[in-house]
């Protein structure tokens, strides 16, 4: 899960991270008055989506004054910021960040990782702040700063001082350098981080380290213990359809595709995907309905997939072990009573009482093509999808 | 043989008077897998399912001599659950539990480190299947009727991929040694290159099927060390071809997140190590059986 960059600030600035002073706003208005209770004369007014790139994207803007602020704000909300990381169509701008601007003197990046290869907390830095990670690390790899954490003994002292002198920091900025790194690791730790990328991380005239900018990921999976992060969710920054998969336990993904897929499994539903481009088709979507699929589930997903109106024809691929194949059967003959399907539709069961499946269907009356194996599963289903597109 | 499970082994099931315990216990004993016991704290002195239940892992092992556990217990005391069995010296601990939070599983990593090689368990999942010795022992949640018995291994991080696998062979007439599951997670409790080590020692396992996913770097360390270790063929697959970077595919551990995660990039690397691609998900039995009359010939 992802949040916002004021929502991963001040949860930074709770565990003692030093940051800008700021305020989150939803209106012109509201951002004037930020700007006039955080006092000063120098603003900056930041977009606020899920997604990075923002300043080469016109998403953030330095004002002067609070006609600046207010102009700079109502160009920016309601709008759909595109920028490098956001896919074509953006994300929508509903709230806006309005924070000090404090002249800095140097730019650091900082970020934390959970390291699937050590299977351990990664701390990575760098005296290159303000670029992007990847570029330094195909370009100068050599910029990069590195210490792996013992989950042990968490994060120690004697390695953030490493970090903080290998930045080339003088012994006041080392310090506080210190903090924000120990500080940040326990934000991290404690909140179920899976990444948390501070760039740049500023170093202030007065010696002052300061995160400028904050990204901040979250474990799924922990999501259950920890309520204050989970409500920090902010709906309109994922995919409608995705957004309403995950109400019902689904598992979707939208993509450009005409072959809507209802499979059972993730690994299943990618290799069903993959089946379809083999075969001269493209996918419209990735959707694991899961183990214990009930007849509901199974209407529901229904209705994701023909939500998309790009979808020509859908290919059901069902390989029961937990899941039973007459149940499906039943979900499927259910869906297609309540939900008009009005697209080709192909059904592959396999597994776990196959045979009464596959005579629920056939005795349903319902109109449909089966198929006994993935490859003739595919293939029917693209044939369908061209039918389909040439009928029309 | 097989490897990791067969009739003789026996097995414990943690979270027995679950729903799901108790379901996959009856079908984990009717397959004829040996299970002695359950453990379920607070439930201890019962009989569930035909067999004893027991308050602690440890109490379990001391009364039914049980070697290997498989854990139905919820996410957030599924880690405990295994770090429990590791304890009481369960030598293979199999996670079925899907959503077990990452810094869980590494402190799980970290913790099976303090015992010495010799008397460290081996864990296997989370969010997997299981492991089947077909004919002999299923220690997991799979349609077992699937699996013809036989000589090739299968791993595969998907669960009904490798169902998809495993019936595919079964219908060119070909069988399973052994299946093991590793699991969708981003931290396993072991990985390929565990379970390719065991398939190469078995005198029954002629060649191997892994099958893996988009993400993290375990494909590409297992096909380096098959270069250099493995003597028996290795068939390879990939799915997630068409999936797109930065969007988790179901799988907490299926995301596309650095270079070497996607599906084309590791197949290329299988490859380059002298592994079998199979061409789709499609050709899993076809590739095997080429592999196979190769092997015979």
């Amino acid at each position: 899960m992802d949040v916002h960059e004021y929502q991963a600030k001040e949860l930074l600035a709770s565990f003692g991270v030093a940051v800008p002073k700021g305020a989150v706003a939803f209106s012109p208005d509201q951002a004037v008055y930020a700007a006039t209770e955080l006092g000063g004369s120098f603003w900056a007014v930041k977009a606020q989506i899920h997604a990075g790139a923002r300043g080469k994207a016109g998403g953030i803007k330095l004002c002067r004054t609070y006609n600046e602020v207010r102009d700079a704000a109502r160009e920016l909300l309601g709008k759909r910021l595109v920028t490098i990381q956001t896919g074509p169509d953006g994300k929508p701008v509903q709230r806006v960040y309005v924070e000090t601007a404090d002249p800095f003197e140097r730019e650091l990046y900082l970020g934390y990782v959970l390291d699937r290869k050590a299977e351990r907390v990664r701390v990575i830095a760098s005296q290159r702040g303000g670029m992007d990670i990847e570029e330094i690390a195909a370009k100068e790899p050599e910029a990069l700063i590195q210490i792996v954490v013992e989950p042990a003994v968490g994060l120690q002292q004697f390695q953030a001082r490493e970090i903080a002198f290998q930045l080339g920091l003088n012994i006041k900025q080392v310090s506080a350098a210190v903090k924000t790194i120990m500080n940040a690791y326990r934000a991290f730790r404690d909140c179920d981080g899976t990444m948390l990328e501070i760039n740049p991380l500023v170093v202030t005239k007065d010696d002052r380290v300061l995160a400028l900018d904050a990204k901040m990921s979250f474990d799924d999976n922990a999501m259950f213990r920890r309520r204050n992060i989970a409500d920090m969710h902010d709906p309109s920054q994922s995919d409608p359809r995705e957004a309403q998969a995950a109400e019902h336990n689904l598992n979707y993904i939208g993509l450009d595709g005409e072959i809507g897929c209802i499979v059972n499994g993730a690994g299943l539903a990618m290799a069903t995907m993959d089946m379809i481009k083999h075969a001269g088709g493209e996918p419209a979507n990735f959707l694991d309905v899961g183990g214990g699929a009930s007849p509901e589930r199974v209407a529901t997903a229904f209705r994701l997939v023909l939500s998309d109106r790009n979808v020509k024809a859908i290919l059901v691929n069902i390989f029961a072990g937990i899941n039973r194949c007459d149940w499906i059967a039943e979900g499927v003959v259910k869906a297609a009573r309540e939900v008009k399907i009005d697209v080709p539709l192909v059904v592959r069961l396999a597994g776990t009482n196959v045979e009464a499946g596959k005579k629920i269907l056939s005795e349903s009356g319902l109109d449909l093509i089966t198929a006994d194996t993935l490859t003739e599963a595919a293939q029917k289903a693209v044939q369908a999808c061209q039918g389909a597109k040439a009928a029309h | 043989m097989s490897i990791l499970i067969d009739e003789k082994t026996p097995i414990l099931v943690q979270g027995i008077t679950g729903d799901k315990g108790t379901f996959h216990a009856r079908e984990m004993i009717e397959y004829g897998s040996n299970v002695v016991g359950g453990v379920t704290p607070g439930k201890g002195g019962k009989t569930h399912v035909g067999v004893p239940v027991f308050n602690t892992v440890k109490e379990a092992v001391r009364e039914t001599g049980a070697t290997t556990t498989i854990t139905f217990v919820a996410p957030p005391f599924a880690a405990d659950a295994i770090m429990e069995a590791a304890d009481a010296g369960v030598r293979l601990i199999c996670s079925i539990t899907d959503g077990i939070p990452a810094q869980d599983m590494m402190r799980v990593k970290r913790y099976l480190m303090r015992y010495p090689k010799d008397r460290r368990s081996m864990v296997v999942g989370p969010n997997c299947a299981g492991i089947i010795s077909p004919g002999k022992s299923m220690l997991g949640i799979m349609p077992g009727h699937i699996y013809l018995q036989g000589n090739v291994g299968i791993i595969s991080r998907s669960g009904t991929l490798g169902y998809e696998a495993a019936s595919q062979m079964k219908a060119e007439g070909i069988g399973v040694s052994t299946s093991v599951g590793i699991g969708g997670d981003p931290i396993n409790g072991s990985s390929f290159l565990d379970h390719l080590a065991l398939f190469e020692q078995d005198p029954d396992t002629h060649a191997v099927l892994m099958i893996g996913e988009i993400g993290g770097p375990q494909e590409a360390e297992a096909s380096a060390w098959i270069k250099e270790n493995m003597t028996k063929p290795v068939i390879g697959f990939v799915a997630g071809l068409t999936a797109p970077k930065g969007r988790r595919m179901g799988h907490a551990g299926a995301i596309i997140s650095a270079t070497g995660d996607s599906a084309a990039e590791k197949a290329e690397i299988m490859r380059s190590y002298g592994l079998t691609v199979a061409p789709d998900p499609g050709s899993f039995g076809a590739t095997v059986a080429e592999v196979m009359r190769k092997r015979a010939a």
